[in-house]
């Protein structure tokens, strides 16, 4: 019963999403009864836009907002209990927690894909999966990835701990921030239906011709991405009104949390180039639905045009990615040193930088795809410039650590990890950005492992940092130290031997996404499968460890890690709006062993330097 | 904790809403400026003399008057004129509905001249349609206003409904423009 209660709201939300369905397939058919066209697809698209409607109207929004627009009074109710996390919320703390779960949830289900494809690798000829469906496996891995990689930190993290890093009680627009996760649930449901509709073998990339003629799988891929997009538009737009709105007072621009600065950066690129994706999206299900000529050369179309625009949006993209994880490390690496952050402003301004130069590299992904080659000198040029701000970033991490008194937990330890892999990351990106060595590294799984060392050693290591570093902020427990610990390093070495391995498998002409390989390289794929079986197998001493403490881990103080920043400076988990007296900045956050330094004072009783215990 | 407004007591609500809705305008800014982009890239500046030039400078006189009454029915709101903020919304609403409709005819006559399977039907099709959604999604808030405006929601001191969906409304119009030339002039 209780149960029954509590899901209330999700089972109003699926049952006005059947009546969406219908509306919307009905529609479909009519559509189709008056044109030529096979009815298949548009049903599709009209059945499932009208089922996201139903369902969003149903979980709450017609309930917590419609209901002002016509003039009603809105409704809406807490709770306390562990209902209100199944229910259209606004409370941030709330929605944070929403995303972290899913989000970890989604990352451990595309572990599960990529060893699925290892397990097919293993050896040559097929193994377990057929072509299709290996390429299948690797197309949900990879946009099941990018969805982790995008939300996890801006979604999670973000939605937790901003408007607590600031001073605020909640995000500028709260019922946006909930409409922006029950967005969500549907992307999943459809990514995870694609296999029952011929699968979809285009890659997360979707390139035309391929994806306008393949298999129904693609289009469910395709709206699934468009909606996560739009999710991703509203995060950008409420946390840049955030943080330029609701500061606390004396929380000038130059006191920020360098993790507020990193998410403002990442917002401004999720903000405005995820329209240029979307518009890609949008392109291909016009060619497949109605017919259109985008892609189809006889008529004048052209498939590069998606390229341009696809890569306009997804390279600007990985900085959305990397831009916050540069934030947690950052923010780990000065609190856990005991030391100034060093360099702050240069890295605002590096930050800023590379939101810039974003925009000008795209077409370093187009190298090989037939463009003007007076394009590659220029797209090389400013690919090259990027790594003058990640280099800032990267010296003011080594400035951060140097002569630092370091306290090596385990959010620490994946810190510093993070600066190791990056590294690696970024200097075999090199190779990659220059024209001669990217046309014979093309599509090989030096490629693979590049990306994987930015993303996966990167910004994977930074939210295991983040996860540690806030468990106790977000649930009131600590974690196990020393199973952390034990987690870090196997994961640490499984996952630099997979990489590394591939970095050579890569060089000896072993293709990205083909399901088999000459039987040359044998060794080093088999090689590289047991590898990155021990590796997903050291996920599940993290999932052990957060669940275990989450329940029975012992309490944690309001302060765990003597850090200074506002988030720590309330209880954990924080109350219902944050602080119970709204504090006041008068100093920089990272002034460790300053003299008579003081970050915040709690207003209006003020005036003391309890953040200095 | 649903009535946003509430929990805020020291922030300027107003000004929070005007960042947002910019924020929005700057973001759907880089739709259309990836629409025009793509024109340009399939089709350069072809541009097919079946075209209904009259048409196409007939709607968009009618969508820039548009926003003069939608400009009109704002400040009347502000002064507190019901009567005249209602007036304007009212024909903001059927000057839209007649950009609408002029937009249906051009489709009928470009069905006929170049369909959304050929090159330039393609552009045609998408730039206008994804115009015309936006046209759409403005003639419902404007809606919206009107019914709430009946009811007697605004008044001079409080009207960011009102102020919302009028901005947005010029941004549909500003778009229209960018749009118009690129479609109907270059060659």
């Amino acid at each position: 019963m209780a149960a029954a209660s509590g899901l209330k709201p999700i089972l109003k939300g699926l049952s006005f999403a059947l009546v969406g369905l219908l509306i919307g397939a009905g529609l479909g058919l009519l559509f189709t009864s008056l044109t030529n066209r096979p009815s298949t697809e548009p049903v599709i698209v009209l059945g499932y836009v009208f089922a996201l409607l139903g369902w969003l109207l149903g979980v709450g929004l017609w309930d917590a907002w419609g209901r002002e627009w016509v003039g009603l009074p809105v409704q809406g109710e807490a709770g306390h209990d562990w209902r209100r996390f199944f229910r259209f919320t606004t409370d941030h703390k709330i929605i944070g927690v929403q995303y972290l779960v899913t989000f970890v949830v989604v990352m451990l289900l595309a572990g599960i894909a990529s060893v699925l494809m290892r397990v097919e690798l293993m050896a040559p000829g097929k193994n377990i999966l057929g072509p299709n469906e290996f390429n299948t496996t690797m197309s949900l891995h990879g946009i099941m990835m990018i969805a982790v990689a995008v939300a996890t930190i801006i979604g999670g993290f973000a939605n937790f701990l901003l408007p607590l890093m600031i001073g605020a009680d909640d995000v500028a627009f709260p019922r946006i921030n909930a409409l922006s996760y029950w967005i969500i649930p549907p992307v999943a449901v459809l990514l995870l239906l694609t296999p029952f509709f011929g699968g979809f073998d285009s890659g997360w990339t979707a390139y035309p011709p391929l994806s306008v003629i393949n298999a129904h799988g693609q289009l469910l891929f395709l709206l699934a991405f468009l909606t996560f997009g739009v999710s991703s538009i509203l995060g950008g737009l409420n946390f840049l009104t955030t943080i330029i709105k609701l500061r606390a007072p004396g929380m000038t621009w130059g006191r920020l949390p360098i993790f507020v600065w990193s998410i403002f950066a990442a917002a401004l690129i999720s903000l405005t180039a995820t329209q240029f994706v979307a518009y890609g999206l949008l392109m291909i299900i016009l060619d497949r639905v109605v017919g259109m000529s985008f892609f189809r050369a006889s008529e004048g179309g052209n498939p590069l045009l998606y390229e341009h625009i696809f890569w306009f949006y997804s390279h600007p993209a990985v900085y959305i990615m990397i831009l916050p994880a540069f934030g947690i490390a950052l923010e780990v690496l000065t609190h856990f040193s005991r030391k100034p952050l060093f360099a702050y402003k240069w890295v605002v301004g590096a930050f800023l930088g590379i939101v810039g130069l974003s925009f000008i590299v795209w077409a370093h992904h187009l190298y090989t795809s037939g463009m003007p080659n007076s394009l590659h000198i220029p797209f090389m040029v400013t690919t090259e410039l990027i790594s003058i701000p990640t280099g800032v970033v990267f010296l003011a991490a080594l400035g951060t650590i140097w002569m630092g008194r370091l306290w090596l937990t385990t959010p620490m330890l994946f810190a510093i990890a993070f600066v190791f892999n990056f590294l690696i990351g970024g200097v075999t990106g090199i190779f990659l950005a220059d024209v001669p060595t990217d046309i014979q590294l093309q599509d090989n799984y030096f490629v693979v492992a590049h990306f994987h060392y930015t993303i996966m050693g990167g910004e994977i290591f930074a939210i295991m940092a983040g996860l540690y570093y806030w468990f106790p902020k977000v649930t009131g427990r600590m974690y196990h130290e020393k199973l952390g610990k034990v987690h870090f390093w196997s994961m640490f070495l499984t996952y630099n031997v997979t990489f590394l391995a591939m970095f050579w498998a890569g060089i000896q002409g072993m293709n990205r996404r083909v399901a088999d390989y000459i039987p040359d390289l044998a060794g080093i794929n088999l090689f590289v499968s047991i590898a990155s079986f021990f590796l997903a197998a050291s996920f599940l001493i993290l999932v052990y460890n957060l669940v275990r403490s989450w329940a029975r881990g012992t309490v944690a103080s309001a302060s765990p890690w003597r850090a200074r920043t506002l988030e720590w400076q309330t209880s954990s988990p924080p109350p219902l709006e944050n602080f119970p007296h709204p504090p006041v900045v008068v100093g920089h956050p990272y002034d460790y062993g300053v003299p008579g330094s003081v970050h915040a004072a709690p207003a209006p009783v003020g005036g003391g330097s309890e953040d200095e215990r | 904790m649903v009535e946003a407004t509430a929990s805020h007591p020291v922030h300027d609500r107003l000004s929070i809403n005007r960042l947002g809705l910019w924020l929005f305008i700057i973001s759907d800014s880089f739709l259309f400026a990836a629409l025009l982009s793509s024109r340009f890239f399939l089709q350069g500046v072809h541009r097919p003399a079946e075209l209904n030039q009259p048409l196409g400078l007939v709607i968009s006189i009618i969508l820039v008057a548009s926003s003069l009454t939608a400009y009109r029915s704002e400040m009347a709101a502000a002064h507190g004129d019901q009567r005249g903020f209602r007036n304007n919304i009212l024909m903001t609403i059927g000057l839209g509905l007649l950009f609408i409709i002029g937009v249906g005819v051009e489709w009928r006559e470009a069905f006929t001249h170049f369909p959304p399977s050929t090159g330039f039907g393609t552009i045609f099709f998408t730039l206008t349609g994804v115009h015309a959604s936006h046209v759409l999604s403005g003639l419902i808030l404007l809606g919206i206003v009107l019914f709430l405006g009946r009811k007697g929601r605004f008044t001079s001191g409080s009207y960011w409904g009102v102020e919302g969906a009028v901005k947005y409304w010029h941004f549909v119009d500003v778009a229209w423009v960018f749009i118009y030339p690129t479609l109907y002039l270059v060659s």
